[in-house]
């Protein structure tokens, strides 16, 4: 196995995209950006649903399309297995039938189609319901047929269209946990296909975030969180995002201690602060927010009518002020701050 | 329980004429009947040559509608071609013309002297017009354009993000049409081959100018009610009822279906 190799040229009309991906055999890399940036042409380009107009891709040392040479292996011969964002089950067909489908196109037998069909169905939690037409199911366990429809047929890759959105928030956080388990199992690569942070951040090893057709930055969850590049990455992207535990409404990261106005939820959770949430301030602020301490400034930096503040220890937050602000707090990279945030603004999301 | 909502009264007192401008002529027919002959005029050779005729030329006019009036639905919804309105109006042309000059049309093409007729007739001796074929082929003409329409509108509202992902699962052209694209368009299909089986059943103008009017051979029902009208009404009645009978009992076993395509 040696991969995705790929370098996506696609022009239609006005829209055009040009992005390069390398996803080595066993990784997840997220494709992270807003509507319209240009995820589901690459997607489009890469099942071969579109060629490409220029560049080229290569799959597992083979090459699937090349307009230079001519070069195009139509979609039902690239063996790529998709997960999309609303299943798109056959609705005719029950659970068992819509992931035997693969195995059937590709030369199986119906019996031993359907008989690996049922394991998987098995694997995934949804055995019982093999025989159930996808309207009598849920839209968790839609999703959960569409993956084993997607990794029946052990494709030579794996693309994920923003598996979870349709999906309501208790229901995603289970299906989250299983597309972990099942991405690490799987061997070739994949590629994650998201507008949320927080998905890209859980479930994949590197993040490229794409904007206007364009792949504007390659990087960590931490590498994008810390400095994003863009004004969207740091809109969307530049949240404060931690994983921690939680229990009474103490929520635990790393050494440090954080109080949440979530006293229901327990166990391991994501942690989010938005920017915008932590106030600033240059003495011990009045009052008792139950979240404040002192720390240092790292790093400034202007987006426009924004300032972002990389704050040091204890805890690697990101603080959004106004440039009036920062002039008024007579901000410089390694000032002493107080920061503060409301228990209400510590959002916790179970894991 | 939900409550239906009600109409207001004069769309209750229109629908009810509406009604009985249907069940009217039918309480016609059957103060008519002539019921205790139906037994004797009903087994007589010219009624049982025509039952016969209908039922063979009708679905053998539903298969060749099918056959060949799903492709051209496909291409219609889904193909980008040049002259595609004027495909289209040529398709539904049968729906709006009357039957009469279809049925001439096909005479001056198809018929022994025609454009097409005359060399097919010189090279093998067929003669369509007088034939079963000339039967089927006139009732396909008028009923290929019901299936047609009904199709194609199932196609254009099909999304393809279906067949998109049957592709990506590894299905070709033919399958993705065979698994996917024909299942899922299924209940529509059914009502569309039922309504190209009961214009076929029902053909009665193209016919009889194509195909002519020969007992046993091209004399399907309404055929031989429009001739015993001339000679023996009560024929006429009985026949009628039996039209009416067949079809009423084909669109009631199969509402089911047809309900669930609209």
């Amino acid at each position: 196995m040696t991969g995705l190799k790929a370098d996506l040229g696609v022009w239609r009309g006005e829209f055009a995209i040009g992005v390069a991906l390398s996803i080595e055999p066993g990784q997840t890399v997220a494709l992270l950006g807003p509507n319209g940036a240009g995820k589901t042409t690459t997607l489009e380009a890469l099942t071969g649903l579109i060629p490409l107009d220029s560049g080229r891709i290569e799959l597992d040392g083979k090459t699937l399309d090349e307009p230079n040479r001519g070069l195009f292996v139509p979609p039902e011969q690239r063996h790529i297995g998709v997960v999309f964002q609303d299943h798109v089950l056959f609705p005719h067909l029950s659970a068992v039938d819509n992931v035997a489908f693969g195995l059937r196109s590709r030369g199986s037998g119906r019996q031993a189609a359907r008989r690996k069909a049922g394991e998987w169905l098995e694997r995934l939690g949804v055995g019982p319901l093999a025989d159930r037409k996808p309207a009598e199911i849920s839209g968790g366990e839609a999703q959960r047929v569409a993956l084993a429809r997607a990794l029946v047929t052990d494709p030579v890759l794996l693309l994920l269209d923003e598996p979870l959105s349709a999906l309501d928030a208790t229901t995603r956080v289970d299906l989250r946990r299983l597309l972990a388990d099942h991405l690490s199992e799987f061997s070739g690569p994949s590629l994650l296909i998201t507008h949320d942070p927080a998905e890209a951040f859980l479930l994949a090893d590197q993040i490229h975030v794409i904007e206007d057709g364009a792949i504007t930055q390659t990087g960590t969850a931490d590498d994008i969180r810390l400095s994003p590049s863009t004004k969207y990455a740091a809109d969307l992207v530049g949240l404060n995002l931690f994983e921690g535990s939680t229990s009474g409404g103490t929520v635990t990261i790393g050494g440090h201690q954080l109080h949440a106005a979530d006293t229901a939820t327990t166990g391991a959770v994501l942690v989010t602060v938005h920017p915008r949430a932590i106030s600033i301030h240059r003495s011990r602020p009045e009052g008792s927010p139950r979240n404040t301490w002192e720390t240092t400034v790292l790093r400034i930096e202007h987006y426009g009518d924004r300032v972002r503040l990389q704050l040091g220890v204890p805890l690697a937050l990101t603080a959004e002020i106004t440039p009036g602000s920062e002039q008024a707090l007579e901000i410089k990279e390694g000032t002493s701050v107080w920061i503060s945030i409301k228990a209400t603004e510590v959002d916790l999301q179970s894991q | 329980m939900t409550r239906r909502r009600r109409n207001p009264l004069g769309v209750v007192i229109l629908a009810a004429i509406g009604l009985a401008f249907f069940a009217l002529p039918l309480v016609g027919l059957l103060t008519r009947a002539p019921w205790t002959d139906l037994p004797h005029l009903l087994t007589s050779e010219v009624v049982l040559d025509a039952l016969r005729l209908s039922l063979i030329s009708s679905l053998i006019a539903t298969s060749l509608s099918a056959l060949l009036g799903v492709p051209l639905a496909l291409m219609l919804a889904r193909a980008e071609f040049p002259g595609r309105s004027l495909v289209r109006g040529l398709v539904l042309l049968p729906l709006v013309l009357p039957p009469v000059v279809a049925g001439t049309a096909l005479l001056f093409t198809l018929g022994r002297r025609g454009v097409i007729g005359q060399p097919l007739n010189e090279a093998t001796g067929l003669v369509l017009p007088f034939s079963i074929w000339g039967v089927v082929i006139a009732a396909t003409l008028v009923a290929m354009p019901f299936l047609v329409i009904t199709v194609e509108s199932a196609v254009r509202n099909l999304d393809p993000k279906f067949e998109r992902a049957a592709t990506t699962l590894g299905a070709g052209r033919w399958e993705v049409l065979r698994r996917v694209t024909l299942p899922m368009i299924g209940p529509s299909l059914a009502a569309g081959l039922l309504l190209a089986w009961a214009r076929a059943f029902g053909e009665f103008g193209a016919t009889i100018t194509f195909a002519g009017n020969l007992q046993g051979r091209t004399q399907t029902l309404p055929l031989a009610v429009f001739v015993a009208l001339e000679q023996d009404r009560d024929t006429a009645v009985a026949i009628s009822l039996v039209m009416v009978a067949i079809s009423l009992g084909v669109l009631v076993l199969l509402r089911d279906r047809w309900w669930r395509a609209r």
